[in-house]
């Protein structure tokens, strides 16, 4: 079942078309990873999934039913990427206010509030002031706030920035947990290793266009070059075949490609045949951030910067 | 519960549970009152005396020089210029004034008042006052005319303003009726810079905060507008009910200790909006106490003070709110932005002082129907009264017109709030903010 569709949506400004004819489905309960270069297009999307903006097209469905942004606040969570909190108002209260203003009732607020801060262990934060917190305990904060009202659909813009690998790798697991619960949730990053490791599908746009909507693997498969890593027992000299040309041959390692008639049995084969010991044999799959930047590289949007990953 | 009502709620809490709302509240009042208690105890206060030593060889005061609460003449009959001068230097007398025998009324051409420091401009003035009493009484005399007969002769004349209608106009009531008018119009001006630049403030700590794109993704951004027009509202309301009190407080404390206070405040060029308040209770006590403010209308002043307050508040604390939407981290920024609302308020202000003595005047009729100068224009009309400040038609023109106009800006205002709270490092010109609230949303 879909938790959300988007049909054809279009939001065009003054200058540019933030968003051109968009559309995608969501699976309920998967971590779904909306990418692309700065300036694509993302948070105007994300907006208009959240009921911020009004889309110029298209329509978007939420849960089976066609989004209303004032009665299905609830639903919604969302963490933006320019995201703050009053410095002034202690900590308890500021969660009190917020989940009010989804529209839940203070009791139940309370409740869930207290749930929270019991498992991050943030009780004793209560009454401190905003303006007292690190920005990693207010990153904590923030994402407790967004998650609160138990959102069938919570939208994170790059939740992990600014979070020490300890921090993030508590929300990643609060983020699992809750897709096993049955939220979906919405992932927007520029951090492609998160993406990979997180996501179980993604959506790459680029200049207000949609242009790759799969699974990891999917996109994967689509994108791989059909080479492979094989490592030997002992380095080999002379290695010629049919099958497959030689991209390096690094003493005990090659890479290899695999010629278009061929495929990865007819290599096997090949260093069978020969008597050369192979102690392993893998694929080599392209990267998300390769992909990305293969796809992305030489239109418009490459002139901004991008954050390269090392995999 | 109603969104706009958490957001509101929210707002007046924060505000009024913090220590300096009941710091300034309680202060402030008490800052202000002896602040101009000082001004006062040192303008008016400063009770120098000054002896003035006559030598009078011509006898041409014939002991008429009188004396009065700062000058004091005493005759010193056969002294000399030498010896009046050590008196000086010793500072036995502040000064003296020597008439050399044989000078008449006739040939007098003029006093030498010889002091060792330089006389204040009050002490000059009596002095003059003084010896021009004396001498006129003399030139008088000389030319064998009773000064009584003269006196009886002056007198001022007592006319009563009437309109057609047979409705009292007495300068009391008309006196009373403008310094009502003048403190109504000058404390909304007040309200409306105070808790505007407040809403301002407070929009402006959302966007800077980044949290207004949390709070609009589960409230719509009119709602948080309102929300927040309407808590910050509350806050005036109370801050105001308790400054009154205080006020109330302090003036009846302030009149049984110092009963001559008012009145010196009267005489002394303070702020307009103290002589103002002054003059009306100086009035009011000089014109047989309450009977003139009772000839006022003043529920009807009051409601119109309600209305207009909230009227006011309204309409420009949602101007308020979309300009510090659009200002980014820089406060300077909402100086140049400003401009176009301060212009109107400051315009109003001027209008009042017109309108407050004339309330028919063109431009006072105009002002009390233009929206954004009407809450102050029309409590100087309105404190005169029905029919005699403002017609019951215009009166009504003026409050449609103000709702209209708060609907109006609210509505502009929402669409460029909605736009500039989420509009990051662009610095905003009114034109693009024009623009915003002419888009479609």
């Amino acid at each position: 079942m879909n938790i959300l569709e988007l049909h054809n949506l279009k939001k065009f400004f003054a200058t540019q078309k933030a968003v051109d004819d968009i559309s995608f489905d969501i699976k309920q309960g998967s971590i779904f990873g909306l990418l692309g270069p700065n300036g694509a297009g993302k948070t105007t999307l994300i907006r208009m999934i959240t009921g911020i903006f009004y889309q110029d097209e298209g329509k978007i469905m939420l849960d089976g039913k066609l989004f209303n942004p004032t009665t299905d606040a609830l639903k919604i969570g969302y963490m933006p990427e320019e995201r703050g909190l009053y410095k002034k108002m202690k900590v308890g209260e500021q969660a009190l206010y917020l989940a009010q203003l989804k529209g839940l009732e203070k009791n139940e607020a309370m409740q869930k509030i207290k749930t929270w801060f019991e498992r991050l262990e943030m009780q004793s934060w209560w009454n401190k002031k905003v303006e007292d917190l690190s920005k990693g305990m207010s990153q904590k904060l923030q994402f407790v706030i967004t998650v609160l009202h138990q959102p069938k659909l919570i939208i994170l813009d790059e939740p992990f920035s600014g979070l020490d690998p300890l921090n993030a790798n508590l929300i990643k697991d609060e983020i699992y947990r809750l897709a096993q619960e049955g939220s979906t949730i919405i992932f927007s990053t520029h951090r492609m290793e998160q993406v990979e490791q997180i996501c179980d599908h993604i959506v790459l746009v680029n200049l207000g266009k949609k242009i790759l909507d799969g699974t990891v693997y999917d996109v994967k498969q689509q994108f791989k070059n059909n080479s492979f890593r094989i490592k030997l027992a002992a380095p080999a000299a002379h290695i010629a075949s049919n099958a497959f040309d030689v991209l390096s041959n690094d003493n005990h390692e090659l890479t290899v490609s695999i010629k278009p008639d061929a495929d990865s049995n007819d290599v096997l084969s090949y260093f069978i045949q020969n008597n050369i010991r192979i102690v392993s044999f893998e694929e080599i799959l392209p990267s998300l951030n390769d992909i990305f930047i293969q796809l992305v590289e030489g239109t418009e949007a490459m002139s901004r910067a991008f954050q390269k990953v090392d995999n | 519960m109603n969104k706009i009502a958490i957001v509101a709620k929210r707002e007046f809490l924060t505000r009024v549970q913090k220590k300096t709302f009941l710091l300034t509240t309680i202060l402030l009042p008490l800052l202000i009152f002896s602040f101009y208690g000082l001004i006062i105890y040192f303008v008016s206060g400063n009770d120098e005396k000054y002896t003035i030593a006559v030598a009078d060889e011509a006898n041409l005061f014939k002991n008429k020089l009188k004396s009065n609460s700062t000058i004091s003449f005493s005759e010193v009959p056969g002294a000399i210029k030498d010896s009046l001068n050590t008196w000086i230097r010793n500072e036995k007398y502040n000064g003296y004034i020597y008439i050399p025998a044989g000078v008449t009324v006739q040939s007098l051409s003029s006093i030498e008042v010889i002091t060792e420091e330089t006389l204040g401009i009050e002490g000059r003035s009596d002095i003059q006052d003084l010896i021009d009493d004396a001498l006129n009484e003399e030139r008088l005399l000389a030319q064998h005319i009773n000064p009584s007969l003269i006196d009886s002769a002056r007198q001022k004349s007592t006319i009563n303003f009437q309109n057609i209608d047979g409705a009292d106009q007495s300068n009391s009531k008309f006196e009373a009726s403008l310094a009502v008018g003048y403190i109504g119009g000058f404390l909304i001006y007040i309200i409306l810079f105070i808790y505007g630049t407040m809403v301002m403030r407070g929009v402006m700590e959302e966007k800077v905060s980044r949290i207004a794109e949390v709070i609009v993704s589960s409230v719509k951004p009119f709602e948080l507008m309102m929300g927040k027009i309407t808590g910050i509202g509350a806050v005036g309301l109370i801050q105001f009910l308790i400054w009154i009190l205080i006020v109330m407080g302090l003036n009846a404390i302030v009149v049984q200790f110092f009963p001559d206070l008012l009145t010196a405040m009267q005489n002394q060029p303070v702020q307009p909006g103290v002589i103002a308040a002054g003059s009306a209770m100086q009035q009011v006590e000089a014109n047989g106490g309450l009977s003139i403010l009772s000839s006022l209308n003043l529920p009807l002043i009051l409601g119109c003070f309600v209305f207009y307050f909230l009227g006011g508040y309204l309409l420009y604390s949602a101007l308020f709110a979309a300009v510090g939407s659009a200002v980014n981290e820089d406060p300077q920024d909402a100086q140049s932005l400003l401009l176009p609302i301060t212009m109107p308020i400051i315009f109003g202000i001027v209008i009042l002082i017109k309108a407050s003595s004339e309330p028919y005047s063109g431009i006072a009729v105009f002002g009390s129907l233009f929206p954004l100068t009407s809450p102050i224009v029309m409590m100087a009309r309105i404190a005169h009264g029905i029919p005699d400040g403002v017609t019951v038609w215009e009166l009504i023109l003026s409050m449609a017109l103000l709702i209209a106009g708060f609907i109006c800006t609210t509505w502009l205002a929402g669409k460029i709030y909605r736009t500039g709270i989420l509009m990051y490092g662009k610095k905003i010109t009114w034109k693009e903010m024009w623009k915003w609230a002419l888009k479609k949303s």
